[in-house]
C-alpha cells in the first residue's frame, strides 16, 4: 500500500521515539514495535514528520533523473520555490538553462502557468455568485487535509487545477501537441506535490510524469548552473507568478481587497475550525500553505524557508520590469478546471454503522477520561484520547499505557503483600467479629 | 436513555477555549460519520450558543446528547438573564458592551444564526437568575 503514498520510512533509522507522532495533524502515526509506522488512509503527506524527524527516518519517494531516458522528449517544469534555494546572483534564466543542461529538452515554469491561474482566479472573483470564501486548491497537503478533517468545507475548494497540473496539460496539449512519448516532470518542493501526481484529487489522471524533489536533484543544478556556456532567455513567467512560492503570492496576486493567507499546517487547522464555525467573515479567497512561509517551506527543499522567501522577493522583483509573457495561446486547448469531484475521506470513522459508532464513541470517552490525560506518547499514540481511540478499535490495549500499567502492577503488589501476610484461621490470632 | 451524552463546563475567562467545546463536539460528530452539511450546521449553532454563553451568561455548563434521529445541545448559565426574548430573536440586535465587539463578538446575530442552522431552538431564561438554551439538530 505504500504505493498511495510519497512519505515513506527508512525503517533501520527510525529510533521509534514519538517527534513524529505528535506532530501529525492528522495523528497518522502510531509508534509500533519500535518504529513509527502511518495509517495510510490518513496521511495527507505534508511532510511535516519529514521536517521534525531528528534521525532522518521519514523522507519521500521522488523520481531520478534517471528517468528522463524512458521519455524521447523532456520537458521540466520547476517550482518557483527552486529559484529560492540558489543565491541572488543566479537568475532565474541561468537556473533554468541548467535544468537544460541536466538533460531536459525544454522547460516550462510553474510560475508561467500560476498567471494563468490567476487571471482565472481573478475572473471568479469578479462575478462570485457563488458562495464564498473560496479556498485555494494550489497546496495539495491542504486539500487532502480539507477531505480528511473538514469535508463540510470541500465545496469551497477553487476548481481550478494546480499550476503543475496546469503546465502539463499546456506542454502536452498547446506546446508539443505531435511529439509522441513526451515526459513532464515536475520538480518538486513537497512529497504532498508528489502524491497528487500519483494519485489525484480533481483529476482523473495527471499530466505529470514524474515528480523530481529538489533536494534530489539541487546539487547537479547547482554545478550546472554555475558552468554555463550560454544563458538562454527561458523564463516567461510575471512577478506574481514567482510570487506563488511564498506565502501571501498567490492571494496578492488575485489583487482582490478581501483575502486572506494562512501558511503552516497548524495554523491551517485552527483557520478551518473557525472557518467551519462560521466565525471568519468578509474574507472571500484563503490561501491555505501546509508550510511555513509557504511552499518554500517545503520538506524537500534544502535552504533554509525564510531565506529563500527573501530570494523569492528580490528576484520576482526584478521581473515588474521585464515581463516577457506567457505561452498560452488565445485557442488554447488546455483545460484548466477539474474533471471529478473531490470526495470526503472517512479516515476518522470509526464505524460505518451509525448505532455502533455510538457505542465506540461512549466507549472512547469513558476510557480516555481514565487514562492520565498527560498526551506523553509512550504509548506510540499522540494523545491519550488517540489512545483511547485505539483501544476501542482494538488496535492498542490499555496496558500500554504506562501510567496505567504502573497503577495495575501497584495494586498487584499491594494484593501480594497482603495475600503474602495472610494466615488461615488456624493459625491467626483474629478476633472474631461480633 | 441516549445513546450518547456529554458534560462540559464553559469557562469565560479564558478567551484561548472561546469555541473549545463547539469544537470538540465537531471532532465527534465526524468521527461518528454524521454528513456534512449537519455537522456544518451544528457547528454554527452551537459555536453561537457557547459563545454568547460565555459573553452575555458569564460562562455556565453546556451539554450534548445524541439520540436516533436527533441532537440536542444545552447550554445554561447564571448570567443576567434575557428580558426580552422576541427582541433578543432580532437580527442585529444586541446588548454587548464595546470591549466584547471590539473582539469581534456580540454583534446580534448569534440567535438568529442559531436559530437558521438549527431545527428547533428553545429558550428558558428569567432576568438575574439566568438563561438556558436547547438547540435541536435533526439527524
Amino acid at each position: 500500500m505504500s504505493n498511495i503514498h510519497s512519505v515513506i520510512l527508512d525503517k533501520d533509522k527510525c529510533m521509534g521515539c514519538t517527534n513524529c507522532i505528535s506532530h501529525c495533524p492528522t495523528e497518522a502515526i502510531r509508534v509500533r514495535h519500535g518504529k513509527a509506522s502511518i495509517i495510510d488512509e490518513r496521511c495527507i503527506d505534508c511532510g511535516e514528520c519529514i521536517r521534525v524527524c531528528p534521525h532522518h527516518a521519514k523522507r519521500a519517494q521522488s523520481d531520478t533523473l534517471d528517468m528522463l531516458k524512458n521519455f524521447d522528449f523532456t520537458v521540466a517544469v520547476p517550482a518557483p520555490t527552486l529559484y529560492g534555494q540558489f543565491k541572488d546572483h543566479f537568475s532565474i534564466d541561468q537556473i533554468l538553462t541548467a535544468l537544460k543542461e541536466l538533460g531536459f529538452d525544454d522547460v516550462f515554469e510553474a510560475a508561467e502557468a500560476a498567471d494563468i491561474v490567476t487571471s482565472e482566479l481573478k475572473k471568479k472573483l469578479k462575478n462570485k455568485k457563488e458562495k464564498v470564501p473560496w479556498i485555494s486548491s494550489s497546496c495539495p497537503a491542504v486539500v487532502r487535509l480539507i477531505q480528511i478533517r473538514f469535508p463540510a468545507l470541500l465545496d469551497q475548494i477553487v476548481r481550478i487545477e494546480s499550476p503543475m497540473e496546469i503546465a502539463a496539460r499546456i506542454i502536452k496539449n498547446d506546446i508539443y501537441p505531435e511529439k509522441k512519448n513526451i515526459g513532464v516532470f515536475f520538480i518538486s518542493p513537497c512529497p504532498a506535490k508528489i502524491t497528487a501526481v500519483k494519485k489525484p484529487i480533481g483529476s482523473k489522471a495527471s499530466s505529470v510524469d514524474g515528480v523530481i524533489a529538489i533536494n534530489e536533484i539541487f546539487l547537479p543544478l547547482h554545478a550546472a548552473a554555475g558552468n554555463l556556456e550560454k544563458v538562454e532567455e527561458l523564463g516567461r513567467a510575471s512577478y506574481w507568478g514567482v510570487s506563488w512560492a511564498r506565502s501571501e503570492g498567490e492571494s496578492h496576486s488575485t489583487e482582490w481587497p478581501e483575502t486572506v493567507a494562512v501558511d503552516g499546517i497548524e495554523n491551517v487547522l485552527k483557520f478551518f475550525e473557525e472557518l467551519e464555525n462560521g466565525k471568519i467573515k468578509h474574507v472571500d479567497f484563503i490561501e491555505a500553505m501546509a508550510c511555513p512561509g509557504g511552499c518554500v517551506g517545503g520538506a524537500l527543499t534544502v535552504e533554509n524557508p525564510y531565506i529563500s522567501k527573501a530570494r523569492i522577493i528580490r528576484k520576482a522583483g526584478k521581473l515588474i520590469e521585464e515581463d516577457r509573457g506567457g505561452r498560452l495561446k488565445p485557442d488554447s486547448h488546455a483545460v484548466l478546471g477539474m474533471d471529478t469531484d473531490i470526495q470526503p475521506k472517512q479516515g476518522l470513522k470509526l464505524d460505518v454503522d451509525f448505532k455502533k459508532a455510538l457505542e465506540k464513541m461512549a466507549k472512547i470517552e469513558e476510557i480516555a477520561n481514565e487514562l492520565p490525560g498527560l498526551d506523553c506518547g509512550s504509548c506510540g499514540a499522540p494523545t491519550c484520547r488517540a489512545l483511547a481511540e485505539d483501544i476501542v478499535v482494538g488496535t492498542a490495549k490499555k496496558n500500554d499505557c504506562i501510567f496505567v500499567l504502573r497503577d495495575e502492577i501497584n495494586h498487584l503488589t499491594e494484593n501480594l503483600a497482603e495475600l503474602g501476610s495472610w494466615m488461615p484461621p488456624l493459625f491467626s490470632e483474629r478476633e472474631e467479629k461480633e | 436513555m441516549a445513546l450518547f451524552s456529554k458534560k462540559f463546563d464553559i469557562d469565560s475567562n479564558d478567551p484561548m477555549a472561546y469555541g473549545q467545546a463547539s469544537s470538540n463536539f465537531k471532532k465527534t460528530l465526524k468521527q461518528l460519520g454524521i454528513p456534512s452539511p449537519i455537522i456544518k450546521r451544528t457547528a454554527i449553532a452551537m459555536y453561537e450558543a457557547e459563545i454568547n454563553t460565555i459573553i452575555h451568561g458569564g460562562g455556565g455548563s453546556g451539554s450534548v446528547v445524541i439520540e436516533d434521529d436527533h441532537i440536542l445541545i444545552i447550554f445554561e448559565d447564571q448570567g443576567p438573564g434575557i428580558p426580552d426574548i422576541e427582541l433578543a430573536m432580532q437580527e442585529g440586535y444586541s446588548t454587548a458592551s464595546s470591549e466584547i465587539r471590539e473582539m469581534g463578538f456580540g454583534a446580534g446575530l448569534g440567535l438568529p444564526n442559531i436559530k437558521k442552522n438549527s431545527n428547533g431552538l428553545d429558550i428558558e431564561s428569567e432576568p438575574g437568575k439566568g438563561t438556558k438554551v436547547t438547540i435541536r439538530i435533526d439527524l
